[in-house]
This record gives structure tokens, sequence and C-alpha cells, in this order.
């Protein structure tokens, strides 16, 4: 079990890192999202496995996972979602102002060049 | 009055002048000298006890790790620092009321003017050091908005730009100085330090300490070399220059020197760098002085000499020395301000501040010619006036300083300084005020109304009252020196009078006055002789100086920033993986102490569609609605793995997120191209598979030894498990945690997600009123519309489930302290609920039955929690502290109240706000871009007669 959530956070890791070298913006943002997933995973399982012990105290039962990685974890999740709407923010609206959602600068053209100097 | 209020009552008062603005002007000035004044009078209550020889104390603790702490201490040499700071104050202000014309924004000014105040206040009565620089800061910035208020003046701006950088660097200079100090002494208590003068002085960080302290004090007193942004300040206006450079800004350098003097001085190092530097600056002073046209250069670059005159006599190192320079400040706070204020009042007046184009004045303005003339003449160090007294002393002092071992050196220096001192103190009597009068000014002059003179008139009694009657000024300025001499020297017992006796200050005095009057005799050949010279101009130097930095940087950064995100991040990714393997080789790693644990079939599967979905996600995100719906089946199936794992309020969460977010970037699709095109050359994607790979194996390989080790230390979580129920009175840990044992935490993390929906919001402002409001107004869709946009059998549906929805919010909300639930999951079911409305209906049926905008949700839940926390202060227990007790009211069960619960209320809310507002914003962009919807619920409405249907139905009945 430990092989396959190990396993998974590399997966998603490396997906997040080849979207995240994508040229557009939408696949950029994805790749942010699996990166996220990633760490949030990584964050969470810093509490090491454990199945069946929610940290809900009971009468009568000893054992329960760590709590601390849970919360932290928590607030990153909303954060994230946070922080994902403002990037894909910027990116429609550099979109919108320039009907080009490429990432990185673009080389200047002849054509913008021309508009530059007149 | 406690010294917390006397230097937080100008930075309070500083939000007033603002306020009152559109009262008027006067009600402006009052209310800003009313602060002011109050100040005053709470130092003056502490005249008591410093005149009793007490130091009065205020602390309070601010961060005790750092050593930083709100210490504040106030004795002689602050007060009569804090004195000259308020006492001044107070007339700058009466002064700036009748000197700042209609056009001024006197609010503005008058806000500046006081945070400035506030400032100097707070540097002369610190008692730690790292408080001490706060406020040091504090005056290069204000005192960069107060030069520079006249912002339409290039030369203002300049100016002000040219004072920030300058004691900027210096302030930065300092910070280093003054943490070393702290090293050494091994405290940041001023008081403490203050009594460590030979630990200090044999530490071999003494030098490098002392050298970076001072570069901070010269910087800011305008010493030489640092003096040329003194005289460029004076694009200010008058009352600002009267100000900062009289009795406060310039003279914090001073300040810093006195207030260190007991344990930097008295080393040859001192002695060398701050007699050599006090020197050179007041001989130059004198010298530019003398040939500038400008009355306020003229009087800035005496400004610069006199400070030098100080400087050198701190260098000195004696007793004597010392209790010139702070004579000698008090007197040329007195004299200076007047003499700016004079030269505002012929500005204001005569509409030129050019002496060549003056002349006569002394029948125009008479007043006026009374009050610069005294004040000049005390400048000039003639007797029965306060700048005679403190001249002798500096020149006294001289006579007996030898300076690189020749004993005639700075005697000599000095007389010249004086003699140029003199000549500029003439020159600006006999020019402007005497001679014929000229039928050529700009404006035909007139003494002013009593508010502009009424303030400098005030400072030439003290001039007069203290040049008369030295014994009365006396005992203060002992009792100040004896602070700043602290337990490294006696007081002199020397006696302040006029007449000493033939003594040879006085001939140095005769020789200096005697060649000031020759001076102006031969001043229209010596002004063709220094025209004619070669000069640097620092300005210039200055500028070069900064446009080679400027240009250094640029190219650095073209250099490496070529605005390819994609290049920054493929090379910050290969450094985190090198980095992390470094760490790995060199570091050594224990055997395993975990197991292998058995994974279930089921738990196989959803790994099995994670990784199916990553790979199908990476292969096809060239078709970005199919990467939409892949990308939710990976959240789900982190959700689902959340569960696994004992982690049911993760998985909540990170479900209901998973909605939101997908809606959220269905809208920003919308907008968006629907596919991405193949842009990328194969190497290229080679080279990031690459990457990718490597980044994944590195998690991986990370991950998998970190989850079959036990930590190294023992987890605080122990903590938490024991203490949640009986601390926090909640058996759900995790939310106990974020309530309550991490309460701040959350409360930071409430207002980021606060912040960030409003950024959305702002930038959907700008958009809507920029270029891009035209494109979305034209804006063809790219895709077929919908027939009907508002399905009845939706609308139905969501209207049925929208009780149904906040039910459920409601109870997970309530039983979040106990069981799985709480602020943040209850927000978001709670905010699916309501943009389903709006999906159903529309933007504006869904908005027009918006009763609060979001905005104010996202405030009432940050104000909720915050007012939650601070509520505990109320019962004496820190910020966020919370209680909770059981109440049973019939005849229900007995159940909890807790303040916690309060706390998540207002995560709830902030959390619904801040997602609605951004998925609003959103949609506010597509409203515009020709999604018109009707106000109806629904496109199709069997109820409405108007539809076609109907129509239909009463046509048929009339035909039949």
């Amino acid at each position: 079990m430990e092989f396959l959530v190990a396993s998974a956070i590399g997966i998603l890791t490396a997906g997040g890192i080849y979207l995240t070298l994508r040229l557009r913006t939408f696949p950029v943002i994805l790749g942010v999202s699996l990166l996220t997933y990633a760490v949030n995973v990584f964050l969470f399982a810093s509490g090491r496995l454990t199945v069946g012990a929610p940290p809900i105290l009971q009468d009568g039962v000893s054992t329960y996972t760590d709590p601390l990685p849970q919360a932290l974890v928590l607030t990153a999740i909303v954060i994230s979602f946070g922080m994902t709407a403002v990037v894909v923010m910027i990116g429609l609206g550099a979109f919108l102002g320039s009907d080009d959602d490429h990432v990185d600068d673009q080389p200047q053209t002849d054509e913008d060049r021309s508009e530059g100097a007149s | 009055m406690s010294l917390f209020f006397i230097v937080a009552l100008p930075f309070l008062g500083a939000l007033l002048p603002g306020l009152m603005n559109s009262a008027g002007r006067s009600a402006t000035a009052g209310v800003t000298f009313t602060v002011t004044l109050a100040a005053f009078v709470g130092l003056l209550t502490n005249l008591p006890a410093v005149l009793a020889g007490n130091v009065v104390m205020a602390r309070v603790d601010w961060m005790p790790l750092l050593g930083l702490n709100f210490s504040l201490m106030l004795d002689g040499l602050g007060f009569f620092f804090a004195l000259l700071i308020l006492g001044i104050g107070l007339l700058i202000i009466a002064y700036a009321r009748h000197y700042l014309s209609r056009d001024d924004n006197m609010g503005q000014f008058f806000t500046y003017l006081l945070l400035f105040q506030g400032a100097m206040v707070g540097i002369v009565m610190s008692d730690n050091i790292l408080l001490l620089l706060v406020f040091w800061e504090l005056t290069s910035l204000s005192s960069f908005l107060l030069i520079g208020y006249w912002k339409h003046l290039p030369e203002g701006r300049q100016g002000a730009r040219m004072a920030l950088t300058v004691t900027g660097m210096g302030g930065l200079a300092m910070i280093g100085g003054m943490l070393m100090l702290g090293q050494i002494v091994g405290s940041y208590d001023l008081s403490v330090i203050l009594q460590n003068r030979e630990l200090i002085q044999a530490d071999p960080l003494y030098v490098p300490a002392l050298v970076l302290i001072l570069l901070g004090a010269f910087t800011k007193s305008a010493q030489f070399p640092f003096h040329f942004w003194l005289p460029h300040a004076m694009a200010a206006p008058t009352p600002v220059s009267a100000y900062l450079h009289s009795a406060t800004m310039v003279k914090a350098g001073i300040f810093l020197m006195a207030r260190m003097w007991p344990v930097l001085s008295g080393t040859p190092e001192w002695f060398m760098i701050v007699t050599t530097a006090g020197l050179i600056t007041m001989v130059l002073g004198a010298v530019i002085a003398l040939f500038k046209h400008d009355l306020k250069a003229l009087l800035a670059f005496s400004t610069v000499s006199h400070l030098g005159l100080i400087t050198m006599l701190l260098g000195t190192g004696t007793a004597f020395g010392a209790m010139a320079a702070v004579f000698h400040i008090l007197n040329h706070a007195t004299f200076k301000a007047a003499l700016f204020m004079s030269a505002g009042i012929i500005d204001h007046e005569a509409h030129t501040r050019d002496i060549r184009r003056l002349g006569g004045l002394r029948r125009l303005m008479p007043i006026t010619f009374v009050i610069a003339s005294l004040a000049a003449l005390s400048m000039a160090g003639i007797p029965l006036l306060n700048g005679f007294l403190s001249k002798e002393m500096m020149l006294e002092e001289a006579y007996h300083t030898v300076l690189f071992g020749s004993p005639l050196l700075v005697p000599v220096l000095a007389t010249v300084g004086s003699l140029f001192s003199a000549a500029y103190c003439f020159r600006l009597i006999g020019h402007v005020f005497f001679g014929p009068v000229r039928d050529d000014y700009p404006a035909k002059p007139h003494d002013p109304n009593t508010g502009l003179w009424l303030p400098p008139a005030l400072l030439v009694v003290l001039v007069v009252a203290i040049g008369v009657a030295p014994f009365l000024a006396e005992p203060f300025v002992k009792l100040v020196t004896a602070s700043v001499l602290g337990d490294a020297a006696a007081v002199p017992t020397a006696y302040f009078k006029i007449w000493h006796g033939l003594v040879p200050a006085l001939y140095m005095s005769l020789i200096a006055i005697a060649g000031g009057l020759l001076m102006l005799a031969l001043f229209k050949p010596a002004l063709f002789v220094w025209d004619k010279a070669p000069r640097p101009e620092a300005k210039v130097i200055f500028e070069a100086i900064v446009e080679a930095v400027a240009k250094l940087a640029r190219a650095v950064i073209h250099a490496t920033h070529n605005g390819a995100f994609s290049r920054y991040a493929a090379i910050a990714l290969v450094v985190m993986v090198a980095v992390g393997y470094h760490a790995w080789s060199t570091g050594t790693v224990g055997p395993d102490t975990r197991t292998v644990q058995y994974a279930p079939p089921v738990f196989i599967a959803a790994w099995l569609m994670l990784a199916t979905a990553t790979a199908g996600l990476v292969i096809l995100h060239r078709n970005r609605l199919l990467s939409l719906i892949l990308i939710g089946i990976v959240g789900l199936m982190v959700s689902i793995g959340f569960v696994f794992f004992s982690a049911p309020d993760l998985a909540m969460t990170q479900f209901t997120v998973e909605v939101v977010t997908i809606i959220l970037l269905l809208l920003a699709l919308n907008f968006l191209p629907k596919t991405t095109p193949v842009e990328s050359t194969v190497l290229r994607r080679v080279r990031d598979t690459g990457v990718a790979v490597l980044g994944g194996l590195a998690t991986f390989a990370l991950s998998f030894h970190y989850l079959l080790r036990d930590a190294v230390s023992t987890p605080i979580s122990e903590f938490h498990l024991a203490n949640s129920y009986k601390g926090g009175g909640g058996t759900n840990v995790v939310n106990v945690i974020l309530v309550d044992f991490r309460g701040f935490d959350t409360y930071g993390e409430i207002i980021v997600l606060g912040i960030a929906a409003l950024l959305i919001y702002a930038m959907t402002e700008t958009l809507l009123d920029g270029p891009v409001r035209a494109r979305l107004l034209n804006r063809k869709p790219d895709q077929a519309r919908s027939g009907n946009k508002h399905p009845m059998m939706m609308v139905v549906l969501t209207r049925v489930i929208m009780p149904v929805v906040l039910m459920v919010g409601f109870y997970i909300f309530l039983r979040g302290h106990n069981e799985p639930g709480g602020g943040f999951i209850a927000g978001l079911i709670v905010s699916i609920g309501v943009v389903m409305q709006y999906m159903a209906s529309g933007f504006g049926w869904a908005s027009a039955r918006l009763r609060y905008p979001y905005h104010g949700v996202i405030g009432a839940g940050v104000l909720i929690a915050g007012l939650t926390g601070i509520g505990s202060w109320f019962f004496g227990k820190p910020f966020l502290t919370s209680d909770f007790t059981y109440v049973r009211i019939p005849p229900f069960e007995k159940f909890e109240l807790a303040t916690a619960a309060l706390f998540d209320l207002g995560v709830f809310l902030a959390v619904v706000g801040a997602v609605m507002l951004s998925l609003e914003s959103f949609s506010r962009l597509a409203r515009l871009a020709g999604y018109h919807d009707s106000d109806e619920p629904m496109d199709i409405d069997p109820l409405r007669d108007d539809t076609i249907a109907a129509g239909h139905a009463a046509a048929e009945k009339k035909g039949v």
C-alpha cells in the first residue's frame, strides 16, 4: 500500500511537471492542479498511512491517525482553490486582452515592430 | 502622560487631517495643532521627573526572542529633542496654515507632517536600538513624502528621491552597525548598551560597527561627502524645509551621535572620522553658502555648515565639546527655523527667493526685516544673541583640539568657517534688506499677516533672551549634557557668559566678523572667481551613478529573465531535484521501521484509475474539455484515498472543492480556446518528459522512504489528541486543531482566501472597464448556443434541492466540532447549493435575488472570527483562547456551546463569500459577452401566460 501511495505521488508529480512545462495557460493550470494534489497527498502522508482510525475521539479507542497533517492539508486544499482561481483569472485576463494564451513572452514579429514604431 | 501616548499621538492624529480636509483649511490645521499640542503637554508632564534626573521608562514586549521590544525612555537628551520637535512643530503648523495656498491639499500635508513628527519623537525616545531603527526608516519615508509634497515639480520629485536614496542607504548601513553593537553587548536595549563602554571599544567589531553607524548618522545629517542631498531637498514647501532642516530630520544623525557618545566616542577612530568630516563639512558648507543666490539654497548650505560644526564638536570627544554641541543644537534650531520661515515669507510676498532680484526690503517689510536680521546676526555670531555664545564655545574647543598632530589645523579651519559663516549672514541682510528699494520685484512685497510672522518672531524672542541672559538656558543645557555624557565624563563646570575676558576664542571671533564684513565688501570679485572655478556638480554625479546602477541591473535582468516561464520552471525543477539528490547522497538513511501494509483490491482499482486518468490527461491534454473530466477523476480518487486512510474531513473538503474548481475552469474555458495546438518540437517534448520523469521519480523515492520509517522525534500530535476534548471540548481532533489549537493559522488562511477572491473581483473590474470590454461585447460565441438555456427540469430540481443543501450544510457545520465536518466544508456545500441556482436560472435572475454582496460576506466572516478572538482579551487571555460549556434546555438533550463554533461561523462565511465572489466574477465576464439572460427563472414556464404554449392554448379555446 505504501508503494501505491508513493507511486501515486510520483505519477501525479510527473504529470504535473510535464503539463506545467507546456506553452499554453490552460495545460499549465491543469499541471499546477496536479502538482497541488501531489503536494497535498505528500503532506498528508507525512502522518503515515493508517486505515480505519479516524481522529474522532471515542471511548475505548486508543489508536488514532495523526490529526495534525490532516488539519494542515484541509486548509491547503481550500487555499489552493483560491490560488487556482486567481491564476485562472490572470490567464483569462491575459487571453482576453491579447487574444493569445501563451505563457512565455512571444518574440516580437515584424508586424508588432512596425506598429510600435509608427 | 505615558511615553506610549506621546509617541502614538502623532501617528493616531495623522488620520485626522485627511478626514478634516473637507471641513476647511483652518479646521485641518487646527486639529493637527491640537494633536501636537496634546503630545507637547504630555511631554511637559514628564518634565519634573526629568529635571529630578530620573529616566522615565515605558516598556511592552514585542518580540522578546529577537531582542526587539517596544521600550521607550525619556532622559534629558530625549526630552530636549522631543521638546524641539514638538515645540517647533507647533510653530511650523501655525505657519503652514497661512503659507500653503488653496491649491495645496492641506490634509495630505498635515498627515505627512504628523507621521514624520511621530517618527522623530519615536527616534529620540526609543530605548531599544531595533525600535530606533524602525523609527529611523520611518523618518526617511515620511520625509520623502514631505520633500516631494509638490508632486508637480520635477525638482521636488528628484529632491525627494535623492534624499530617500542617500538617507535610506545610510539607514541600511546603520542597521548593520546596530546589529553588530547588539551582538557585542548581547542586548539591544540602549540603557544596557550605554553601560558597556569598555566592552564595546575593546571588541574587534568596534570599528566596523562605528563606521556603519556613522554612515547612517552622516547621511542623515548631511555630512561631507553626503551633504549634497540637503540643498536639493529645498524644493519642498518652506514649512517643510524649516521643520526638517532646523530641528528635526537632519538633527536625527546628530542626536544619534550624541546618544551613542558615551560608548562610541573617545577613541582615535571616532575622533579622526567625526572631527574631520565635521570640519570639512563646516568649511565647505559655509563657502558654498556665500555664493548661492537662492535664499533657501543659502540657508540649506548654512545648515550643512552648522551641522558640520556640531559634528566636529561631538567628534572632539571632550565633555566641553559635548556641552557646546548641545547648546549649539538648541541655538541653531531657534535661529535657523526663524530664518527659513523668513525666507518663506519673502518668497510668499515678493514671489522670488533670488537674492539678486531682491534688496531694499527693509522699508517694505520692516517686521520681517527685524526677525530675519536678528536671526541672521545670531547665526553670524554677534554678541548678545545666542549664536555668539555657542560659537565662542566652539572656537574655544577648536583652539584646544589637535588634529593630525597639528595644533593649528582645527583652530584655523574653524576660524575660516566662521568667517564665511559671518559673510553669508551679512550678505543675507545686506543684499536682501538694505540697498535701494527697487521697482522690478515680481510682486509688491509687504509684511505678511500675523499668522506668518508670529511663529518666527517667537523664536527670535528666544534667540535674544538666551543671548542676553545665557544663565537662563544654562541649567537645562547642563542637564541635557549630563545625559549625553552618561557615566563617561563629568559635566564641565564652565559657566555660560557673554564676556570671558580676552581669550583666544574672542580674537578668533573678531577675525571672523571682520573677515566676514571684508568678504561682503569684496563680494563681486569673489563671486567672479567662484563662477569661473570648476566645481563638481553633485546632482550630475549622483544621477550618473544611479543611471549606471540601473543599467547594470537591466543588463543582468534581461540576460536571465527572458520572459519564458517554461524555461524558469524547467530550471527551477532540475535545481530542486539536484538539491534533493545532494541531501540524499550526503545524509544518512535509517533502516525501515514500518512494514508494508496489505493493499485491498478496491484500493488497487482506485490507484489504477488515478494512474490511468493522469496518463490520459497528459496524453490527451490538447482536448481541453476532456482533460477537465480526467482531472475530475484524479480529484475524486484522491478524495477516496482520504476516506480510505482515515481522513473523513479531508475527503469531504477535497470532494466539494473539486466541484467548485471544475465549475470555475468550465467558466474560464467558455472563453479560452477549446483545444491546445501542437507547437513544441519533439525534442522539447522529450526534454520535458525527461524533467517530468526525473521529478516524479524523486518524489516517489522520497515518499516511499518516508512512509516506511517512523518520525525521527515524537510528533506533537499526541498533545492534540490528548487535549482535544479536555481543552478544546470537541472530539473531532482535526476540527479542534483548526478552530482552537491552530486557530490563528486558520484566521490567517481565511484572510488569504478573502484576499484572493477580492483580487479576482478587482481584476474583473479592471477587465470590464478596459479595452477588453469592447472585445467582450463584440465577441461571437465559438460554439452553438443551447436553445433552452435554463431548462425547466434543472430549475425545479435545484429549487427543490436548495433547502436540503442548506440543511445538510447547517448539519455539517454544527456537528463539525465532534464529527467530521465544520466551517470549511459547510461553507463549500452551501456555495455549491447557491451556484446551482446560478447555473439553473442564470446570473441575472440569481443576482437580482442576492441580498448581501459577497464582499460583505467575506468581511463579516473575517470580522466575526476576529472578534471572537478578541473576545478572549476581555478575560485576560491571549487572542483566540477558546472556552466552552454544556447547557441543557428542556426538552432537548444536554449540548455544548463553544466560542470555537463562533469562530467556525466566521470561517464558514469567509469561505462562502470567497467561493461565490470568485465564481460570480467569472460569470460577470460571460454576462457581458452577449449571454443576456432574462430575469425569469426559466425560458419556458408553463405558469406564464405570455409563452407561446399559453398563447396557443388561448387561441384554441377561442376557436372552439
